[in-house]
């Protein structure tokens, strides 16, 4: 019998690029990151990624039963919010407060909406937002970088009793003897005291901070690895980039013992983890080309202006999420001419 | 001017348990939220918003129910707000009297109660058209709604953000307080949160109505 021939429409797709096998890709994608965090910060760290992405899978499992949209956890994107959280807290941060942050997100931030593909913003930074809000002082607590016996023992504030202070670290700290060890992240030493600390340390991530954004080499490797398989739109986080650099730099020739380097802005922080991995959801970025460009230049543009002149050290997360809810408004200006449609006049309209 | 008569509501239990359920102000007529999110960061000031409320929307519906043959029917809008202003300065002094912190912590809403709008309708739409007792055993129903609802907020509001109820802490040493549930987003949150609960229960009661009758359908 001759093989039968089959006939279908327009587009004629390739090979299947379906929701799971890209969500399954970005887990892979920042499984190399997670890693690193590990290395760096030890116990505390991979509890607190398996924290936040149980806490988040078991958020997604109810409100999807609750709900009857049937499983939705397998399409692995409730992984890809659980991990991308914890890459964004302290090391240290209590497991109780992050798994608030992971149902919050979860909940609040895309069950709410309806789910993948109708959440307006990003779920893991609407829930670090919640935490940002609610316990202002553990969040901006950090943990040396390489602790001696980082392997074996975890940082004290990790394990607190859910609902209670977090155990304070500061004994523990002095306990390891390191030093110059003042407690702020590069960022705070930058804005506060103008000590900028070296741009290759920063690069690589030989630095204190959250647990997943402090090499910014590793994050653009496995950022490039998924633009590379067209799994993320290489435009936004390239316009976030150039967005920063290019709003820090005239300030920096001003005066450059009082603002930053563009590489400095570029590679400290979560710059670099919003940028490939926050600003380039799918589901919350625009849909066009060009409003992409706008949307990356906007994040960009707002984090450099929250670093330089803002009360806060770090402006990634309130500008990601401040350009994901402008985002169906971008979306709707830069829609493309229909072909054959007419130009819109004055007269016309 | 001859006008119809309004339908005169006979007085049944429903008359006060519908302030407190199908038609609570806040749970679902959605009425009077700017106390409801602003004055609600702990336990005493939402009772204490509840009841100069319930006591302005009862004296002012009482009131209204007695001259709604007198008041014209188009300064009525401005004869309500006088009839609501005179309580509502009767409640600020009062509370001023009897606890200066309390005014303190309740600061222009106090004030505020002559606009809010669970009052205004029950005036526009209850009280100038029912008898006295009806009106009386109604209004008692909404302040009483308004009043738990306030509750329902600001206990959560006060456990979660200061770990304590009236004062009182609950839980020992260490506490970590949510801050932000003590600030204006807290307020959005939990009424969010209950607004979702209370939803989730009606559609689902509605569903099993539904599934009922349809059995009884198939059956007969």
């Amino acid at each position: 019998m001759p093989k039968p021939i089959e006939i279908r429409t327009s587009p004629h797709l390739k090979r299947a690029l379906s929701v799971d096998r890209i969500m399954r890709n970005v887990v892979f994608a920042l499984l190399p990151i997670c890693a690193f965090a590990v290395f760096q910060f030890g116990l505390s760290a991979l509890l607190l990624i398996l924290t936040t992405t149980g806490a988040a899978i078991a958020t997604e499992w109810f409100f999807a039963r609750a709900s009857g949209r049937g499983n939705t956890v397998s399409d692995w994107s409730v992984v890809i919010t659980g991990i991308l959280l914890a890459l964004t807290l302290p090391p240290g941060f209590p497991l109780w407060m992050a798994a608030v942050a992971a149902f919050v997100g979860v909940a609040l931030g895309k069950a709410l909406f309806g789910g993948l593909g109708y959440n307006v913003m990003n779920p893991a930074l609407v829930g670090r937002a919640f935490v940002q809000a609610a316990f202002p002082v553990a969040i901006t607590t950090w943990t040396p970088a390489f602790a001696p016996g980082r392997f074996t023992e975890v940082i004290p504030s990790t394990f607190t009793l859910p609902f209670m202070q977090p155990i304070p670290v500061k004994d523990w700290v002095a306990a390891l003897q390191l030093d110059a060890w003042t407690g702020a992240t590069p960022l705070a030493l930058q804005k506060f005291q103008q000590i900028e600390p070296s741009v290759t340390d920063v690069f690589t991530g030989m630095i204190a901070g959250s647990a997943g954004e402090t090499s910014a080499l590793l994050i653009l490797i496995c950022g490039l690895w998924l633009a590379f398989k067209r799994m993320l739109d290489w435009r936004i986080p390239v316009a976030v980039m150039a967005g920063a650099a290019l709003t820090a730099l005239p300030f920096w020739l001003m005066d450059s013992s009082l603002y930053p380097s563009p590489w400095f802005v570029l590679f400290s922080g979560g710059l670099m983890l919003g940028a490939w991995f926050m600003a380039s959801d799918m589901v919350a970025s625009p849909v066009t080309t060009s409003g992409v460009i706008l949307y990356g230049l906007f994040i960009g543009i707002v984090t450099v202006v929250i670093r330089l002149f803002g009360g806060l050290v770090e402006g990634v997360m309130y500008a990601i999420l401040l350009a994901n809810a402008a985002g169906p408004l971008i979306s709707s200006w830069t829609q493309p001419r229909v072909y054959g449609a007419l130009k819109k006049t004055r007269e016309a309209e | 001017m001859a006008e119809l008569p309004n339908p005169q509501e006979n007085l049944s239990l429903d008359t006060f348990l519908r302030g407190l359920w199908t038609e609570n102000p806040v749970f679902a007529m959605l009425l009077g939220m700017c106390p409801v999110l602003a004055v609600t960061n702990s336990t005493m000031n939402a009772i204490a918003m509840g009841l100069a409320t319930t006591f302005v929307l009862v004296c002012s519906s009482l009131l209204i129910s007695l001259l709604r043959n007198w008041i014209p029917k188009q300064v009525r809008i401005a004869s309500y707000i006088i009839i609501i202003a005179t309580f509502v300065t009767i409640v600020d002094y009062g509370i001023q009297a009897i606890s200066l912190e309390l005014y303190a912590a309740l600061g222009a809403f106090i004030q505020l109660i002559v606009v809010n709008c669970v009052i205004l309708g029950r005036a526009e739409a209850y009280a100038s058209k029912q008898r006295l007792h009806t009106t009386l055993v109604n209004s008692l129903g909404m302040g009483a709604g308004f009043t738990i609802a306030l509750l329902a907020l600001g206990t959560v509001r006060e456990i979660l953000g200061s770990g304590s109820i009236l004062g009182v802490a609950l839980f020992g040493e260490g506490f970590q307080p949510w801050v932000v549930m003590i600030l204006p987003p807290g307020g959005f949150f939990v009424l969010g949160a209950w607004l979702l609960l209370f939803n989730w229960l009606r559609l689902r009661k509605e569903r099993k109505v539904m599934e009922q009758s349809g059995v009884a359908a198939n059956a007969g």
